[in-house]
């Protein structure tokens, strides 16, 4: 419509002027009765690579597993089962360039307490008189049950329970262990191992997987709706590269973004399926066979369909608002069963260490715990950075209408302390049933004596009361988290390859969410899911690299914003 | 018989509109009626505008060509959804309402996002207003 000469706006922001317009390098047509309208090439080269990387996994499956994720750890001479000595592509890059993802997280998360306090937090997402799109409830809900609903589910017991009682040499900053060789508890060390499992734990999910989040969101939300760039992450970029980003340079970003979040999706998705049901095995008795996990894969990926079909309104932020108060309900139930009183107590004491510990914790140089910061704080660093991409442009897209400083405290501060009351909460209850019986406890037997993590949540749920009621509403709600991350994922990546569209015909967002849970059951059944999933972690150091920047190109942005 | 002619546009896709724009400005001629040009956009930056804002006005200057054109007179609505994709069939519906549209005529069957699912069929049957589809 540029033909009308019709001038852009004035005044309420700096809207980038480029010659280019959104969609000029999109392919439209028709398959049958459905329209399409995709970015040539991004939709091709990306959709081609995932067949390509799933074939390879399929038809190599042991080569995959190697080059990716690594050897069986029992099969290194001299490496003690379960310690970290894996010799795959994941376990090179979190243990040669621990330094640089653990700086890096340092990087973002002082950049984003710097956008609080900087008078530039006060430009508005979508222009001066824009306002929030969304009221607080829906937007909290959805920033969770994008990126991290699912990770509080599995990691909740299981990380703290670890750090506890780890007897294989990864405990945080080498601190000391409660349990004898004997498994007889040492009174006196319980206290420091309780507190440091807790800071530990809090400090992977609190402020640096947020900040991650917050910078991926905040480019994304900044450069399209008060630059007028399309919603791409290329569009982050444009103070770095110019008119470069329409190009390969562009071109490369994009995929490696739908390439991760793909993988990211349909990897999760198929573990996914292998925990709930391992759950269900262990609450019902119900078989563990590959036919009830493709069955559960089917069953997400319905309900995602039916949520993208519904969209954004009627069905994504249905979904998470539902989830979201499942979610409290178990929290609550387990605050109150466990008892209130002590946990409440327990969230002062484990921010409190949270705060003490996280400069040794967020230190990248000369220390001695490996195994910690290796295979731990250097994997979930990856692991957030990776589906940064993902995560993030949800957040951007429904975050406009708030400042950036208040967008920064919500999107930083606030999941923050979620999160670490939810660690608390749950890890809290797991280590206390390990202190008060280290003989017959659950979370204990299945976490440090044999490790099933996939059944520590229901361990913990076993020593309350109510268990099969509190039990099924876990494994509900690790179905719902899958779906709201389906869902979102799928429109994600819609408007990644639609090239910014976010008006794109709606039966793409069926082939994405579609093809995603195709790729998990093939991976599922052939093998590779982990390998794959090692791959996607991979991705993380490069993605490091583009969050550095795009940290660079937000302050360039802001500064010529209207404040 | 009708006094307000309700014409739904995919500005995305303005080339393609003309048939159904030729007999909306028919039939207001006929009826002598008026004709609300209803536009649909996202928050985020679309192939025809960067900004909600930029969306209005570019719509608002279309009525005004499409007038000039006609000599039906002609307003312009913007309508900003989250989800303009999905959203646009609850969107249509409540627009008759809103600006009390008795007739509305559209395209059927553009590429794009006035395609499948039909959105014309689907405001045919839960709108109280009559609906004119013009196969392009």
């Amino acid at each position: 419509m540029s033909d009308q000469g019709i001038p852009a706006p004035e005044g309420e922001s700096d809207i980038i002027d480029t010659d280019y317009n959104i969609g000029q390098d999109n392919i439209e047509g028709r398959v049958g009765p459905f329209g399409f309208d995709i970015h040539n090439p991004v939709f091709l080269v990306s959709g081609l690579a995932v067949v390509a990387f799933v074939v390879y996994a399929f038809l190599f499956p042991t080569q995959a597993a190697n080059f990716f994720s690594g050897v069986n750890a029992a099969e290194v001479e001299g490496c003690e089962p379960g310690a970290f000595c894996d010799v795959g592509l994941r376990a090179y890059l979190t243990s040669t360039f621990d330094w640089f993802f653990l700086s890096a997280a340092n990087i973002f998360v002082i950049f984003c307490l710097a956008l609080i306090v900087l008078p530039i937090g006060s430009v508005r997402l979508g222009g001066k008189d824009a306002t929030p799109d969304y009221g607080y409830p829906g937007w909290f809900a959805m920033l969770f049950a994008a990126g991290m609903g699912i990770g509080l589910m599995f990691f909740g017991v299981l990380e703290p329970a670890y750090y506890f009682g780890t007897p294989w040499g990864d405990e945080p900053l080498g601190a000391i262990r409660p349990f004898a060789e004997d498994g007889t508890l040492i009174p006196e060390n319980v206290d420091e191992a309780r507190r440091m499992a807790l800071a530990a734990t809090s400090y992977h999910w609190a402020l640096h997987p947020w900040a991650i989040y917050a910078v991926v969101a905040l480019a994304l939300a900044l450069f399209s709706y008060n630059k007028g760039l399309p919603l791409s992450i290329r569009s982050a970029f444009y103070p770095i590269l110019g008119d470069r980003i329409w190009g390969w340079w562009g071109h490369v970003i994009d995929i490696l973004a739908v390439f991760a979040t793909l993988f990211g999706l349909a990897t999760s998705l198929g573990i996914g399926a292998q925990q709930a049901n391992a759950g269900l095995g262990f609450v019902y008795g119900l078989p563990v066979s590959t036919t009830v996990q493709v069955i559960l894969i089917c069953l997400i990926t319905a309900i995602a369909l039916v949520s993208v079909l519904r969209g954004l309104d009627g069905g994504v932020k249905i979904l998470s608002e539902i989830n979201m108060v499942v979610a409290v309900v178990l929290l609550l139930f387990v605050l109150f069963a466990a008892g209130a009183l002590r946990i409440l107590g327990d969230f002062g004491s484990t921010l409190g260490a949270y705060v003490q510990e996280i400069i040794p914790l967020s230190n990248p140089f000369g220390r001695s715990d490996d195994g910690y910061r290796e295979g731990w704080t250097a994997f979930y660093w990856a692991w957030w950075i990776s589906w940064s991409p993902f995560v993030g442009m949800f957040i951007a897209r429904v975050s406009r209408g708030r400042t950036v400083r208040e967008f920064v405290t919500c999107v930083l501060i606030i999941p923050s302390l979620v999160c670490v009351f939810w660690m608390t909460t749950f890890g809290g209850t797991a280590i206390a049933d390990m202190i008060a019986n280290p003989e017959t406890s659950a979370v204990k037997a299945n976490v440090i004596d044999s490790y099933a993590p996939e059944l520590s949540l229901f361990a913990m749920l076993q020593g309350l009361p109510l268990t099969a009621i509190t039990s099924t509403i876990g494994i509900i709600l690790v179905i719902v988290f899958f779906v709201t991350s389906s869902d979102s994922g799928s429109l994600v990546i819609d408007t990644i390859t639609a090239g910014g569209k976010v008006d794109a015909p709606v039966p793409q967002r069926v082939f994405w969410c579609t093809f995603e849970g195709a790729v998990a059951i093939v991976l599922l059944i052939g093998g590779g899911l982990a390998s794959l999933q090692a791959m996607v972690i991979s991705t993380g150091l490069p993605f490091t690299i583009i969050l550095l920047l795009m940290c660079w190109a937000i302050l360039k942005g802001l500064l010529s914003e209207p404040r | 018989m009708y006094t307000h002619i309700m014409a739904p546009v995919d500005l995305g896709h303005a080339g393609r509109l003309d048939r159904a724009l030729k007999v909306a400005a028919d039939l207001a001629k006929l009826y002598g009626a008026d004709i609300t040009y209803v536009g649909v956009t996202g928050n985020e930056p679309s192939s025809v505008a960067h900004t909600p804002a930029e969306f209005t006005q570019k719509l608002e200057a279309f009525a005004e060509t499409q007038a000039a054109g006609t000599g039906v007179p002609a307003k312009a609505r913007a309508i900003t959804a989250h989800d303009p994709a999905v959203d646009l069939d609850g969107i249509l519906a409540r627009a008759v309402d809103e600006i009390d549209a008795d007739l509305v005529v559209m395209g059927t069957h553009l590429p794009g996002r006035m395609d499948w699912p039909s959105h014309g069929g689907k405001l045919a049957s839960h709108s109280k207003a009559s609906v004119f589809l013009v196969r392009s």
